[in-house]
């Protein structure tokens, strides 16, 4: 089953730049995939449009069988709760814990205080932080705070975890910690990961599916791909 | 469940709110006090003024003198025409033949001093009279007008300009502080609207953040319309307070009456009570369209 269906999708802002232009790409449930390309190419838009920050311009952009391109402002809310989202800067509430940072997307979703304590709990676990959980985000290093950031993100069990650059503002150690731990996630839970990156050496390294865009066209789509791949498409060109 | 739980939430969180920004929110507050006890004031005012009112239309009364020498088919006459303004026109409600001998009698009982002077004149000097009623406020001056204009008539008399002026001294006492609410609720919802943006301002990452996670349209915007709610609703407890002591109190030490037996106060209870219950609604209301206009314009998700 396909989790994302990119089809023939354009992005032109109002401005009139065309940030994604004609693009098609399909992931599976459970895949780990990286989008690499350089600066401005439009990893971030095609990103934006599968969690409906962006709508489509053009095309069907279809995540978990909801078509972005259709869905309304006011039910926007049914596909994030479907997927979890991380960025580079994590987008941490200064004055909540670790603990209330984690809670406060299960809350704001409704869910039963019940309920909540053993989702955030596992949560926490998962990424390393229990013994933090009553941490205020200025007490964490940056790789602890994406950790938190994580955590909230698959609190509600995602079926599918979008990471802009979230390695983005850390250094290389701190990094591969964080790659161990979203696969683990990928591994051990079965989340389909979707990352933007720039880091050459983190992709080339995990081995995993790569699409290089390059002005904001599909230009490879390599399973077992790797950033070489991509500097020698350049190349050859 | 799940609706009830997102509903606590959101009174909760605009609880916080209005507490984290205290001075802001004691503005708001502040505003609608000033402007519901106008309010206040205003309901008073017009709703007494409007008992005095029916007490002046009680009195809608002309007295009619006949002449000396009026002849009895004259006084049929007039009664005749009366009648028809009564039956037909539906101007007058009501009139009736007052003779001089009955005026001796009731003069009599008023006091001793005129009695004995009544009874040292030999012959009446009073008039024969008719006391016309009228159904409307409006009728009395052209009424009057018009039974003057009967040749053995020599006076027709209601009180002129004494009514008029009162009624007109009210009318533009009402339309005054009607004119003055209307700007302070404008001037509050602006204030409480603007409460409401920078509280939106202030939480906009929580609002990203709330948005992201899944959170509905309506649960991120529930806390703030709760928010100018809760302002609208403490803005109104002071001006409740007052109304109830303050009139009850007036009532009290006056009596009952203003300035003269015509102003009479309306009774405390329950009416003391309706105005609290229309200021509370006033006073959400006003903080709900501000809160709302605001998270219209601002809330923008
Ligand atoms: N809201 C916007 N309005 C107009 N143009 C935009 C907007 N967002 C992005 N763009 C433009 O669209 C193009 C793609 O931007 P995007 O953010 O997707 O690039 P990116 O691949 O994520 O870059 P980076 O690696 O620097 O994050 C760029 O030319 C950018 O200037
Ligand atoms: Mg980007």
């Amino acid at each position: 089953m396909k989790l994302i269906k990119v089809d023939h999708a354009y992005k032109v802002y109002k401005n009139g730049t065309t940030a994604i232009a004609d693009l098609s790409v399909s992931i599976d449930k459970g895949e780990f995939v990286f989008v690499i390309g350089s600066t401005g190419c439009g990893k971030s838009t095609l990103i934006k449009m599968l969690y409906r920050e962006e709508k489509p311009t053009k095309g069907d952009v279809i995540v978990g069988g909801i078509n972005v391109a259709k869905l309304r402002n006011s039910k926007v809310y049914k596909l994030r709760r479907k997927l979890g989202v991380v960025f580079q800067d994590f987008k941490l509430l200064p004055k909540l814990n670790v603990y209330e940072n984690v809670a406060f997307a299960l809350e704001s979703i409704g869910l039963p205080s019940d309920e909540i304590r053993p989702k955030v709990l596992k949560a926490i676990e998962a990424v390393g932080l229990k013994e933090k959980a009553r941490n205020l985000p200025s007490e964490l290093s940056g790789g602890e705070q994406q950790r938190v950031a994580i955590a909230r993100a698959i609190v509600n069990d995602p079926k599918l975890l979008i990471c802009d650059e979230p390695t983005g503002n850390l250094d290389h150690e701190t990094s591969k910690e964080i790659m161990n731990i979203l696969n683990d996630i990928n591994k051990n839970l079965g989340t389909t990961i979707i990352m933007a990156t720039h880091d050459k050496e983190l992709v080339n390294r995990m081995k995993k599916r790569v699409l290089v865009i390059e002005q904001g066209v599909l230009a490879s789509d390599n399973m077992k791909g790797s950033y070489k791949v991509h500097e020698s498409l350049k190349n050859s060109n | 469940m799940k609706a009830l739980r997102i509903l606590i939430r959101s009174i909760r969180d605009s609880f916080k709110s209005v507490f984290r920004n205290f001075s802001l929110s004691m503005a708001s507050i502040a505003c609608t006090t000033v402007t519901l006890i106008l309010v206040g004031i205003a309901l008073f005012l017009s709703y007494n003024v409007r008992e005095v009112t029916t007490n002046l239309e009680k009195e809608l009364t002309i007295v009619v003198y006949l002449k000396k020498d009026t002849k009895e088919e004259e006084k049929v006459a007039i009664q005749n025409d009366l009648e028809l303004m009564k039956s037909a026109d539906h101007i007058v409600e009501s009139y009736k033949l007052k003779t001089s001998e009955e005026w001796k009698a009731e003069m009599k009982k008023e006091s001793d001093a005129l009695e004995s002077t009544l009874d040292y004149l030999e012959t009446n000097p009073l008039l024969d009279s008719i006391i016309v009623k009228v159904t409307d406020v409006k009728e009395l001056a052209p009424t009057a007008e018009k039974l003057r204009k009967y040749e053995y008539v020599s006076s027709a008399s209601y009180g002129e300009g004494m009514i008029e002026n009162i009624l007109g001294i009210f009318d533009a006492i009402s339309f005054g502080t009607v004119a003055i609410v209307v700007a302070l609720v404008l001037v509050t919802a602006f204030l409480i609207n603007n409460t409401i943006k920078l509280t939106i301002f202030a939480r906009s990452e929580e609002i990203e953040i709330m948005r992201l996670v899944g959170a509905s349209n309506t649960a991120i915007k529930l806390p703030f319309l709760f928010e100018g709610f809760i302002l609208g609703v403490l803005g109104s407890i002071l001006p409740i307070v007052i109304s109830i002591y303050g009139y009850i109190l007036l009532f009290d030490k006056s009596g009952g009456y203003v300035f003269t037996k015509i102003i009479t106060l309306t009774k405390p209870f329950p009416f003391v009570l309706y105005v609290s219950g229309f200021l509370l609604v006033i006073g959400s209301l006003v903080g709900m369209v501000g809160s709302y206009r605001a998270v219209r314009k601002y809330l923008k998700i």
